[in-house]
């Protein structure tokens, strides 16, 4: 019995001094980490959006490093960005990446989420409970707009709402009076696909068939023979240009069913009319933009940091401005405190703030001086908190994208 | 002449997506069938071999196009196949080598390997992210169309436009040429038939003298070649995207089951029951019925029997049919 005894207290001294060891060091980066101000990026790294997140979540740490940069911030603080995946479909998966982020990353504010389900489920259910503020540069649900928030929720992209009443005026003043609608099969299409719907009818349009389809199969051919047989002058496809959108553009042209779509945001990118080809020429789009300076800036800048801007790249980038801003002028990373000081930066009166001019608005908001925060979208924001949203018109000529209007 | 429109209608919309979708399936299918004959497991990474095939052929087609190399009106990938089947064997072997040969000697139960397949699939699917990227990647070139829907038009002065595309072409002919070649090998070579003697009794083919790590090298040589070329083609048809891969899997094994498990022809048959349940049930037939009947007696309506949303829905009815009806699925397959 004694033999064995030398060994035992050994081992046990030894964990305690590596518990003691490790508690020192716990608190050591735990001291370190108090000076930094971290900032979740939630978004959807995997799953049908995983080819438009990565630009997303560039365009947001290109914010946050540009605060960074200009020491500025709260007296010299800096400022992390953590990153997380919300899958952009799976709630479950979300709720658990947004509630690691606060309880055991413990970020000020949430960057995100990406998917308008998602991100309904996550302010719900994480945000909300933890009080948290969330900024969502791409849910574009009009359900989001109604959805109770404690005024932890803004978002910077518009509602579809919005949308689909300057698609109905498109379609109409181009002459489609008969048009199919296929949506994407979660909340941003069905979202998308009611309102355009009721916007058309109401303006003496019709609606052949409104029929939804899934993402991430490679085969539409059965979507594609259903809606040919509705017909219509034009098809308008309420999906993602990498996904299931695509695909349908493709099967219709192969099959000759289709040869004139309407292409809402999810479905605007450089991406889809190099991979169609010349037979996309002539179709007409919308997406959210402006003619504004801001937009300018802001791919110059993704430039010099090294990529492309992309969809939502905007948005996702004056989402991050946003919050940092907003802290600033609250003196406080509390998202309860910090979240009245929102709309005021946003919002005119104030000096007008474009991307790459964040030092410049924190040394106004130091001296005591309003702004009014332009960004890359020309940021309004309406209502709860939600892009007012001013649309580009888009026609695709000569296999790009082309902005051809503004409303 | 409006009953030669209606045929076409047909063609055009059902017959021709519906016999180069259901022979993708079917390839994938035999590939999960002989794994599941010979070696006694269900292979769930079977979807993300043939996005390993699939992405091995468009690295390679990028390389040839760079170097010059085409091959007229076919795509590149074609030319390319060979060395992406040799790649995409040769990255079986290593799955199988460093992970289902140990559960294969523990002679562990077929659930367990089936989850070991499932790691496999998520290993194979960040390996493909991390090489070729999350991207959508199209890298058909050629000529696109045999037959286009106008050109169609103009020949026969039909309402109704057909249109074939290269691809479509190619799939249908591959998948006969190769299944040919498969049937040929099993039927009549030697080591096909010791290969279906060691699926059908193992130990009885080991007291004959048959080599099981040969047959376990031959079967992943099949499955390999299959792989690749399901992938390739059905990128090819479409596009290629990792994501969409990972979702194949599920039509697949649809296909696999109803055709009847562990009976290569009743995975072909499977293949297009799958494929072609999928578009007669969700088509909407009012332009049909408006060229075979009075004009005046054909409803308004769209004439669809269940909406597109319920395209999976379609597949997993007929699986739950099949299992409830005939456990062994159309060709008598073994029971799981």
């Amino acid at each position: 019995m004694k033999k064995n005894l030398l060994p035992v207290i050994l081992i046990a001294g030894l964990i305690v001094l590596g518990v003691f060891l490790y508690n020192q060091d716990a608190s050591k980066t735990k001291k370190s980490a108090d000076n930094q101000i971290k900032i979740g990026i939630i978004l959807g790294f995997t799953g049908p959006i995983e080819s438009l997140a990565p630009v997303m979540a560039k365009s947001a740490e290109l914010a946050i490093d540009e605060v960074n940069k200009s020491g500025n911030f709260m007296d010299g603080a800096q400022l992390m960005s953590v990153r997380a995946d919300s899958t952009c479909v799976d709630a479950a998966a979300a709720q658990a990446a947004a509630e690691r982020l606060i309880t055991s990353d413990k970020v000020s504010a949430i960057m995100g989420a990406d998917c308008s389900g998602v991100t309904t489920a996550v302010l719900k259910n994480v945000a909300m409970p933890n009080g948290i503020l969330m900024i969502s540069p791409s849910a574009t649900s009009p359900a989001l707009s109604t959805e109770p928030d404690n005024g932890l929720f803004f978002r910077t992209a518009p509602s579809d709402a919005r949308q689909g009443e300057v698609i109905a005026d498109l379609l109409m003043e181009k002459g489609f009076k008969t048009a199919a609608l296929t949506h994407t099969n979660n909340d941003y299409g069905k979202g998308l696909a009611a309102s355009i719907k009721s916007n058309y009818e109401a303006k003496g349009g019709t609606i052949t068939i409104s029929a939804s389809h899934e993402d991430g199969k490679g085969d539409y051919s059965s979507e594609v023979a259903a809606l040919a047989q509705a017909s219509g002058d034009i098809l308008i496809v309420a999906g993602y240009l990498d996904q299931g959108g695509k695909g349908i553009i493709q099967a219709s042209l192969d099959a000759d069913a289709f040869n004139k779509f309407f292409l809402p945001d999810g479905m605007i990118g450089d991406s889809l009319p190099k991979a169609i080809g010349p037979d996309l020429n002539g179709s007409i789009g919308s997406v959210p933009g402006t003619d504004s300076p801001g937009a300018a800036k802001y791919s110059e800048l993704a430039k010099a940091a090294g990529f492309e801007s992309g969809p939502y790249g905007p948005e996702s980038y004056d989402a991050a401005a946003l919050i940092m801003l907003a802290m600033e002028a609250a003196k406080s990373t509390d998202s309860n405190v910090f979240k009245n000081n929102v709309m005021d930066i946003a919002n005119a009166p104030g000096e007008k703030i474009y991307p790459g001019e964040l030092s410049k608005a924190l040394n106004l908001i130091k001296e005591g001086k309003d702004i009014d925060y332009v960004g890359a979208t020309a940021l309004e924001l309406v209502g709860s908190g939600e892009s007012s949203g001013s649309f580009a018109e888009i026609l695709i000529d000569n296999q790009k994208t082309n902005k051809v209007g503004y409303r | 002449m409006d009953f030669l429109n209606g045929i076409t209608l047909i063609a055009n919309y059902i017959i021709i997506p519906g016999l180069t979708y259901g022979s993708q399936l079917a390839l994938g299918a035999l590939g999960i069938t002989i794994i599941y004959t010979v070696l006694r497991f269900s292979n769930f990474a079977h979807g993300e071999f043939m996005s390993f095939g699939t992405m091995t052929s468009i690295l390679l087609t990028w390389l040839f196009s760079n170097l010059g190399i085409k091959l007229g009106i076919f795509p590149t990938a074609i030319l390319v196949l060979p060395i992406a089947i040799l790649i995409t064997i040769f990255y079986c072997l290593i799955i199988d080598k460093f992970v289902f040969k140990f559960y294969r000697q523990q002679k562990s139960k077929s659930v367990i390997t089936l989850i070991v397949s499932i790691g496999v699939m998520f290993f194979s699917g960040g390996l493909i992210r991390f090489i070729i990227g999350p991207g959508d990647k199209n890298f058909f070139d050629g000529e696109r169309f045999i037959l286009k829907a106008k050109t169609f038009k103009a020949l026969t002065g039909l309402n109704e436009g057909l249109a074939i595309k290269t691809t479509q072409g190619v799939t249908i002919i591959l998948t006969i040429l190769l299944v040919f070649l498969l049937f040929w090998f099993l039927n009549k070579t030697k080591t096909g038939k010791s290969m279906r003697a060691y699926s059908d009794n193992q130990e009885l083919a080991l007291l004959s003298g048959i080599n099981p790590e040969k047959v376990v090298l031959i079967t992943w040589i099949i499955t390999g070649t299959l792989a690749c070329v399901a992938g390739t083609l059905y990128g090819l048809d479409k596009s290629y995207k990792p994501f969409t891969y990972l979702h194949l899997v599920l039509p697949i094994f649809a296909a696999a089951i109803v055709g009847g498990v562990g009976n290569p022809v009743g995975a072909i048959i499977g293949g297009f029951v799958i494929a072609f349940s999928e578009l007669f049930i969700t088509f909407a037939y009012k332009k049909i019925f408006y060229y075979l009947l009075p004009y005046e007696i054909v409803p308004n309506g769209l004439l669809q029997i269940l909406s597109t949303d319920y395209k999976i829905a379609v597949s997993f009815i007929i699986l739950v049919l099949v299992l409830l009806i005939k456990p062994t699925g159309i060709y008598k397959g073994k029971v799981i």
